[in-house]
């Protein structure tokens, strides 16, 4: 369904982020991509909907190449690709409402938006998400008054409200506890799992991604290194991605980290 | 190379002593020039008027006191000239900072070669030229009055709105810039959603500041002839009529008094 192939971006400063990444999305299939800072997760995920121009290579989204469209046909195809970002990237100074409206803004005229007059049908479809993510008491609160964790559940919100066929997901959990991680993080897989969307979810945590995705990628440098199942991902695996650590010791800490989660939930 | 080795062991200065010494010549070069120029100062001041100048101003304070009350009738109009004068100003000034504005910072700019200079050259031109000049020229360009005293306000808070406010732009957050293009907005959508809600706070706190910065500049415009209180001020002055003089200084107080404190509760309000 998404196919990146050749995928290389090179900054002005002549720092290459991408190498000619080739990766294959099937409809449906979510997928965490994992690697140190700087190993190109942000430029890859904003390639594809080209918040980061490629320097070279594809993009393909079913069978249309977003690489070579123009603006308004990159902004239609962009209603396709819902974004979640790492520190929410709420608008801050607008209500809850507003901001899982903005997701429809792909749809709308200007002068709609900027009167706030969206059609009753996304209104209706705005409060059935955030009640699906337990935030429609919420509705009406300033997006500043949230907690972190309602604030993501908002982006979520927003990005779904595009009816997107993928979901393109920033380092989620980066700015949150550990519980509400997982709970963010369970949120985001069980809606792909119901509405069969696609996704690519950045993350740092080794160990969350393992827990809910079906598919990692490891990316080292701008270079696909690891693509496979979570169970593969040995310590060898992991030294080859991250570099020279004591991986054991590290799963181990995370896993009796997890139990005392547990046993508080 | 504050850390020094010493027989008991390393100590640590602020300064090495080379440093100490330079400091110290400085500061001493520093008082020499001031001490010299205060000296051309004294030479060049005639003393025997700044000698007598305290039974002068007690001698102005005797005649100016009391005010004259009952000229008060006199100037309720130009006071509310004056007050219109600058909000009209401040609103002129504002509609024609914000486009300024966002073709001058560099996150929002059409084009930062050509676009972005010149939105430049407006800002600091119209803030290097005080709005008594700026009334001076447009009273000889559209003749004396309140609108001419509109004019120059405006265009001498166009610099200074734009400035400030170009300035917040380019401090905005841009992940949340970001979120808003990734669904699929529009250029003016973006504007709309991701940048308008970050400046609101700054363009309103900007708004009532130069309102407030206003009211004290238009009370003077009238000194040149472009409307408002500083008409009735140099008529009083040019007759010699102290006691109305420190009537109408009274009202200029009282009414930057109030916008003062109309700013703050509005500034309090929206931030």
């Amino acid at each position: 369904m998404l196919r990146l192939d050749a995928l290389t971006k090179t900054y002005k400063t002549g720092d290459k982020a991408l190498k000619e990444v080739t990766v294959d999305v099937p409809s449906g299939q979510v997928i965490a991509l994992i690697g140190p800072s700087g190993a190109g997760k942000s430029t890859l995920i904003r390639c594809i909907n080209r918040l980061v121009e490629p320097t070279s290579g594809k993009v393909m989204l079913e069978d249309l190449n977003i690489t070579n469209l123009k603006p308004a046909a990159l902004r239609r195809e962009r209603r396709r690709m819902g974004m979640i970002f790492q520190e929410y990237a709420l608008v801050e100074r607008l209500t809850v409402m507003e901001n899982v409206l903005s997701g429809r803004l792909g749809y709308v005229g200007f002068w709609r938006a900027l009167t706030r007059r969206f059609p009753q049908s996304d209104v209706d479809e705005a409060f059935r998400l955030l009640d699906r993510v337990g935030l429609l008491h919420m509705a009406d609160k300033r997006a500043d008054q949230l907690s972190g964790g309602q604030r993501q559940r908002v982006g979520i919100c927003r990005a779904l409200i595009q009816n997107p066929a993928l979901l393109l997901v920033d380092e989620p959990t980066a700015s949150l506890d550990p519980k509400t991680s997982r709970q963010i993080m369970r949120l985001i897989c069980e809606l792909c799992a119901e509405r069969g969307l696609a996704a690519i979810i950045n993350i740092h945590d080794v160990a969350l991604a393992q827990m809910f995705v079906a598919r990692v990628i490891g990316l080292r440098f701008g270079e696909v290194v690891y693509d496979g199942p979570p169970d593969g991902l040995t310590p060898e695996k992991l030294t080859e991605i991250y570099g020279e650590e004591d991986w054991e010791a590290t799963i181990e800490k995370v896993d009796g980290e997890d139990d005392a989660i547990e046993a508080a939930e | 190379m504050p850390v020094l080795e010493t027989a008991e062991g390393p100590i640590w200065r602020l300064r090495n002593r080379r440093e100490t010494l330079t400091r110290w010549f400085v500061w001493f070069l520093g008082i020499a020039i001031f001490l010299w120029c205060w000296q051309q100062i004294s030479d060049a001041t005639t003393w025997f008027f700044v000698w007598d100048a305290p039974s002068i101003a007690g001698d102005i304070l005797g005649r100016a006191t009391p005010p004259r009350w009952s000229y008060m009738d006199n100037l309720w109009a130009p006071i509310w000239d004056t007050l219109n004068i600058a909000t009209l100003g401040t609103i002129a000034a504002l509609i024609m900072a914000v486009p300024i504005a966002f073709l001058a910072a560099r996150n929002t700019t059409p084009s930062a070669l050509f676009i972005r200079p010149i939105a430049l050259l407006i800002i600091v031109a119209t803030r290097s030229i005080n709005s008594l000049i700026w009334a001076l020229l447009l009273i000889a360009i559209i003749g004396p009055g309140v609108f001419a005293g509109i004019v120059a306000i405006a265009i001498r808070s166009i610099g200074f709105c734009a400035k400030l406010l170009y300035e917040a732009i380019e401090e905005i957050d841009h992940s949340q810039v970001e979120a808003i293009t990734a669904t699929g907005a529009s250029r003016w959508q973006v504007m709309v959603y991701g940048i308008v809600p970050q400046i609101m706070p700054a363009f309103a706190g900007i708004a009532v500041f130069r309102w407030d910065i206003n009211i004290r500049e238009s009370t003077v415009l009238g000194l040149v002839g472009a409307g408002g209180i500083g008409l009735q001020l140099q008529a009083s002055l040019n007759t010699l009529a102290w006691p109305q003089v420190s009537l109408i200084l009274l009202v200029i107080l009282a009414a930057v008094v109030i916008s003062e404190w109309v700013s703050a509760k509005v500034r309090g309000a929206i931030i």
